[in-house]
Order: structure tokens, then sequence, then C-alpha cells
């Protein structure tokens, strides 16, 4: 059997799901001794017009991180899909929208005038805004356009696997990496290099099984560094995101995030935290709890950070 | 007229592209740089919890979280109106010295040292870390990649995870350290600075001794006169984490020092129709166009710049780099791009240092590391050097803490201008009578590799070679020749 070849793409992200391909160190060598990276912008220099050419499978599992904001990013996924035998969305952005997917929570019109006309310190009184192709005396330039919604992985292009997290951490990396390697991956749609569990049975905290009748926000309480963050009333978003990055935010006193996304066999995310939250809640008393939910003023953000755009909520009407 | 396209060279969060257009004689008529990418930050952080900001706009950068999220911490610091206690402070200088370890490692040793240490001219698939760790020697390499790792080691114990560490509450942070953890510290701390040492005479023994590499160094090709920013302290030295912004003329005269509040008092951003990345300025100079000198507005951050903004390091051994740089290159201010990649090793030299000098602090174990808060929200903002130049977050909030307005400068778009002016003098001094050979691509690549700009952000950890692809089209736009590395 010859080496495996693999691929590596970014779409619209940040850079650290590359970064935590590094996590897994020195393994990277033993990566190496088994596969050939056929693509990767980041590291060798193979370009489009090489993958272009390449037989349509020809790739054995492309890792695609990021998620879809522009036409380039959509005409790239597509091109890899094309020639990849198998598909892996490669961390949050490409699983679940991520921070870039909160750009559904607003409207690209919305976003140019933010940034080119608002701002304060933005000078333009031409209204000038980037243009898709410009024309200059010596020829004419171009720019990706965006796209109006931003998409993941898998609203474009078939997807094989998900390895989600921001970033997936170096141990899961492993585990993912370990699983093609070696032939034993699971049916095709399943979550790799992640728990099957929530985040909260990978938490070391001590839950003393109390409710909380107020709801902090982090800054107002400094909250003890061994018991649960919820049941302090810190929303830590731990009982509705998928475990596997071993309770880091927890074990550094802030509370989870959510970065790996809906805890294994929940549809949504946000609506989960949501009931998690009630049921946590020490009243009855109607009044009562609308005062304590009433501190999340922005349920969006706060549940919805990582998750918008694969979300029941999915967008604003545009 | 002919085009000469670049693209893609590798990602700026995205994407960046370099169009260089050649007249009827096959000279430089115009170069473009385009960043053709465009998330939205500061605009869907609109209605958000502020204090969530550090861990959402830690997410513009992947490679940097550390300046996003410290950034957005100070920011909080202001619109909260409160004070960090002094452990507090050290604790952030602390994990931020060390990132900077990391940070400006990973560049010298896998994007831009190359260059020098295996050579401009050396066979591309040579020139990358692979062919740095035959050169040092496969021990050599071992060392940089452990010192590396334990750099980031010490920004995970503090904050807590490797990639988007979370760690910074308004007036503080969130746990405190424990002695055995700053003991681990200053232990890795001590190597730190040996190894930055290393570094430093490497670069001496490659580099230097080296009369080639000193006078493509010095070279018109690389060179502009342009304004300098960079954060300095009491003493006008340079600092990191805190300060006043100060800028410096063309002739190295203060120009202006203001604090980060009065930042919209001095910058001004342009907007141009090929770009989705803006061009900051000077406001009391003016944006007179894409050229160098006193009377454009154009400044530079970053390594070099903060160096030459400031009059001297903090740290004994990095003020003696400092002084032997400027006695190397003529006096201060040094206007040489390519000698950003020096000045980045006495910053290195001086971010161990100051993790040495902190993590022997024994007010670092104060558990007091954060202030309560008792001001309503409202306004602040917070800047800090990122390591490829000033970062300015801004952010008015109501008096729930929910977001209203947001405004960044990045680091890198501080350089916005001086990185397309770089690449096209790289080009006018190299392409002529529409000569463009395979070795022009890592001579363009040079010019803005030296500002370790953020479309370096992936290959700052990797091994290997920006993609580059030269398309040669004709006036119709046919294409006539491709050139590729290899």
């Amino acid at each position: 059997m010859g080496k495996l070849k693999l691929g590596f793409y970014w779409a619209a992200s940040c850079g650290g799901c590359e970064i935590s391909v590094l996590e897994i160190g020195e393994k990277v060598l033993d990566v190496m001794a088994v596969a050939d990276i056929v693509f990767w912008p980041a590291a060798v220099d193979f370009k489009f017009s090489d993958v272009e050419k390449m037989e349509d499978k020809s790739i054995d599992v492309c890792f695609f991180n990021g998620a879809i904001r522009n036409r380039e990013d959509e005409h790239v996924a597509k091109l890899l899909r094309a020639k990849s035998k198998v598909m892996i969305a490669f961390g949050s952005c490409a699983v679940d929208g991520c921070i870039p997917g909160l750009g559904n929570a607003t409207t690209v019109k919305d976003i140019f005038t933010r940034a080119y006309h608002e701002t304060p310190s933005t000078i333009n009184p031409e209204k000038v805004e980037p243009q898709p192709k410009y024309s200059i005396p010596e020829g004419e330039l171009e720019l990706p356009e965006l796209r109006e919604n931003v998409s993941t992985l898998d609203e474009v292009v078939d997807v094989d696997y998900y390895v989600p997290g921001c970033p997936p951490v170096g141990e899961q990396v492993w585990n993912a990496i370990q699983a093609i390697v070696s032939g034993k991956l699971p049916p095709k749609g399943s979550v790799v290099g992640a728990s099957d569990r929530a985040l909260c049975h990978e938490c070391e905290r001590k839950r003393l099984g109390n409710k909380f009748k107020t709801i902090y926000r982090p800054y107002e309480i400094v909250p003890d560094q061994e018991q649960c963050l919820l049941e302090q009333g810190v929303i830590c978003m731990g009982p509705a995101t998928r475990g596997g990055c071993g309770a880091l935010c927890p074990k550094a006193n802030m509370p989870c995030w959510g970065c790996y996304g809906p805890s294994p066999n929940i549809e949504d995310q946000g609506a989960k935290m949501l009931s998690a939250l009630a049921s946590n809640l020490d009243s009855t008393d109607e009044e009562e709890i609308k005062e304590a939910l009433g501190k999340v003023i922005d349920p969006l953000g706060k549940f919805y950070k990582f998750t918008l755009t694969k979300s029941i909520l999915g967008r604003v009407r545009k | 007229m002919k085009t000469v396209t670049i693209d893609p060279i590798t990602r700026l969060e995205g994407h960046g592209k370099i169009s260089i257009f050649l007249d009827d004689r096959g000279n430089v008529a115009n170069a473009y740089f385009q960043v053709p990418e465009l998330r939205g930050f500061e605009k869907f952080c609109e209605g958000r919890f502020v204090e969530e900001m550090p861990d959402i706009t830690a997410r513009i950068c992947g490679v940097c979280p550390e300046a996003h999220h410290m950034a957005s911490t100070k920011t909080l610091d202001a619109v909260f109106n409160v004070e960090p206690s002094s452990a507090a402070k050290k604790l952030r200088e602390l994990l931020y010295s060390a990132f900077y370890v990391y940070d400006h490692t990973t560049h010298f040793y896998i994007l831009g040292g190359p260059d020098f240490v295996v050579g401009p001219e050396a066979p591309p698939e040579e020139r990358n870390i692979f062919g740095v760790i035959r050169k040092v020697g496969v021990e050599a390499g071992k060392y940089v990649i452990k010192q590396r790792m334990d750099a980031l080691e010490i920004v995970s114990m503090i904050g807590g995870r490797k990639v988007h560490p979370t760690f910074g509450v308004p007036g503080g942070i969130s746990k405190p350290l424990k002695e055995t953890e700053r003991a681990r510290i200053e232990e890795m701390a001590k190597e730190e600075v040996k190894f930055a040492q290393f570094s430093l005479k490497l670069f001496e023994d490659i580099v230097l001794k080296n009369k080639t590499y000193v006078d493509l160094i010095t070279g018109d090709t690389y060179t502009h006169k342009t304004y300098y920013m960079g954060l300095v302290d009491d003493k006008n030295r340079v600092n990191f984490y805190d300060g006043k912004i100060r800028v410096v003329d063309p002739d190295g005269n203060e120009f202006v020092k203001f604090p980060a509040s009065d930042y919209l008092n001095h910058l001004e951003e342009r907007v141009e129709p090929w770009s989705y990345l803006k061009f900051p300025y000077l406001k009391k100079v003016g944006w007179k166009g894409f050229v160098d000198g006193k009377n454009s507005g154009v400044y530079r951050a970053n390594t070099l710049a903060r160096l030459n903004a400031a009059d001297g390091m903090a740290t004994p051994l990095a003020q003696e780099q400092y002084e032997k740089l400027y006695e190397t290159l003529g006096g201060k201010p040094v206007h040489a791009t390519l000698a950003f990649h020096w000045a980045r090793l006495v910053e290195l030299l001086y971010a161990a240092e100051r993790l040495l000098e902190l993590s022997q602090d024994s007010e670092i174990t104060d558990p007091n590391v954060r202030r309560p808060i008792t001001e309503t929200p409202s306004e602040g903002v917070g800047v800090v050097e990122a390591p490829r130049g000033t970062l300015y977050h801004h952010y008015q909030t109501d008096e729930r803490g929910i977001v209203q307005k947001v405004n960044l400068i990045v680091g890198t778009t501080n350089n916005h201008a001086a990185i397309c002016m770089s690449i096209k003098k790289a080009a006018e001094g190299l392409i002529k009578n529409g000569e463009v050979s395979p070795g022009i691509l890592n001579m363009v690549e040079m010019a803005f590799r030296a500002y370790d700009p953020c479309f370096a952000c992936a290959t700052h950890t990797l091994p290997g070679q920006m993609p580059l692809e030269v398309d040669i089209y004709d006036s119709r736009g046919k294409l006539k020749k491709r050139l590729t590395r290899f």
C-alpha cells in the first residue's frame, strides 16, 4: 500500500487550526512516515492549478478548516471535495460557523458601512468601498466577493467527518489522525477526535448539587476555583457543549465558551443551554425566574457564539 | 502593458495577492498588494457582552490571539474604569513576554530566517526550516523547537490554553499563580535568555559576517524613510504591554507621544477600492499617497519601528544589542526594511529577560489578581504592541455593558501602505526590461516578509514556502508565461 495522500486547506478562519495541528509536536514526523501532504498552502508549495490537474478522488483525506465567507472559499471547497475521497470539516468554523458565522447576525451592507464609513478613524468623504472588479490605468484588479451569508462547510459540499473545536486540541487532532491512518473510521457523518459526552463529564470542578438564584456576569463574581461554575451562577456552556478538550477554560477559572459545539444528540446548543439554565435556577416564582434570566441580554452571543450558522436561528432576516 | 500577478502568496486571514504592472519597456509602472478578505468583526461584535470581547476578538488571529486578548482586556479595564492590581499587571506582562518569545522565535526560524540562514539565492527546496536545521544541525534544531514549546507552555500555564488562551477580566486576570508554577516558569525563562543570545549569535555569524547580506540589508531596494510608531515606558524604552504611543519622524526626532485614549487625534484610515484592508496614516501629516518622507503620513510599526521610536531597551543585555544594531547600521533611525529581522532578535532577548525578571518577582504569586468592578461601563481604548505592530481596540457600551460600537486598528494594518510601497520598490529595483526571473519571487517575498505580516501567520509555524506564482499576461490578457517557484 502506498502512502496516504493528505490535503489541508483553510477558508475564513484565524489560523488557529493550523497551529493546533502542530500541537501534536514530534508526532508530525510519524505522520510524515505514512503520509504525503499533497496540498497545504501554508506548508508546501502546491497551488490551485496543481489541485485542478489532479484526478478526481486522488486526495485520500482533506482537512478543511474555516467558514465559507466569500466566493473563493466556496470555489475551493467544491474543488477539494471533487479531488478528495474523504472530506473532513476541521475546527469550529468549518463545522459550526464559529465566530465568523456571527456575520449572519448582520448583513454585508452593514459590515461595509461600519468598516468603511462609520468607524471613527476612517476618513472616506468619497464613500469608497472595495469593489469585486476595479479598473486602474494599468489594468484591472479583482477581489473575491463576499457571500451574503456565512456557511458551514457541509452547507456547500458533502462532508464525511467532523472534528470540532476552536481550535481542536492537539491530542484530539492526533486521535483523528490515528483513526484515519489506521483505517478505523467510524460511519460517515460521525464526529472524530472529540468526546461522546458533554464537557461536564470531563470537568474536574465539584458539583455540590447547589442551584443558583442569580446569574452573574463573569466580572461580577470571583468564582471559587473548585466548584462548578454554573452552580455559582456563572453561565458556563459545559452542559450544552461536546467534551474533548479536557475542560481547559473552566481549569483557567473561566466558563466554557462552547467552542466544541453542541453536545452529542443535541440539535441546538443554545436551546440546550437555556434549558440547562432553567433547570439549575433555584426558583419556581415566575417573576424571579424572569429577573434572573433577564440578565442574559445577548442570548445570541452567549448561547450561539460558535454555532449561529448551524443553529435553528441560522441568520437574521435580510 | 504586461501584468505580473503573484497569487496566492498565502493567507492573510484569507489571502494576499500581488499584481505588478509593467510598462511598454517592461519596467514597473505600478504594483498593488491586495487583501481580499473581510470578516466584519467591527459590525458583528455590536450587541455582545463586552466582557466576552477578549475571547471573541482573539479569533481575529489564531497565531497571535494573545495580542488581541490582551488589548481587549486592557480595553475592558478602561471601559469599567478599573486599575488592575500590581500582581495582575505583572502576570499579564509575564504571559505576554512568553508569547513574544514564542512568536518571534517562530518568525525568525521558520519564516524570515531561512532567507538569511540558508540564503536568499539558495535553492527553494532548501530555503525553509529544514534547510535551517541542516545548516545549524539537528541538535540545534531540536533546541529551537523545545524553546518555542516551553514559551507556549508558559502561556498556557496562565492562560489555560495554548491556542486562544482565556484569562483576561476587567481589573485583572482569572486566577492567581501558584509558587510551583512560578518556579517552573523561572527555570524555563533562564533558558529562554540563553536561547535569545544563541539566536543573536547565529545572526551575527551567518548574516553580519557576510558582506553580501549586510549590503543587501543596507541597500536602497529595501529602504524607506518613514515615521515610526511604538509603545514606550516612562523612560522612552520599548514596552510591549503598556505605556504611551510614541512616533518619531524620519530623522528620528519625536513627532508626538500620546496616551492610547487619544488615538483618534493622531490616526486616520483611508479606504481604497482594490483592497478590503484599510490604510492608516498620521492625521497631522496627512495622506499624500504611497510615498515615504517627512511630508507623507505613512508610518511603520513592528520590530524595527519600535526600536526606532524608543530611546533604548529596559533590560541590560537587550540594551547592548540595541546599541550594537545602531552602531553597525549607521545610527538612528535605521530605515532598512530587512533590519526588522535583526530588531526582532533584539526584542526576543528583551522579552526573555523581561520574562525572567517577572518570574523572579515575588509579587506574582499574590492571590490578589482581580479588582472588584464598581463603575458603570461606558467607553474605553486599549493598546498593546502586537508583534506585528501597535494594536488598538476601542469599544463603546451601554450602561449594561453591551457593546454598541467597536473600532479596531490591527498590528499588520499599520504597515499596510508601507508593505505596498516596499513591494513596489523591490519590484522596480529587480524587474528591468521585462526580465522576470524566478529569482525575483523570493526577492519580492523578502520585501514584505520582513514585516512578519499577518498573512504570514500560517507560514509562521510551518516548514516550507509560501506558494508563489507569477503569471505574465500580454495586453490582451493572454497568458504568455508562467513561472512557479520550482
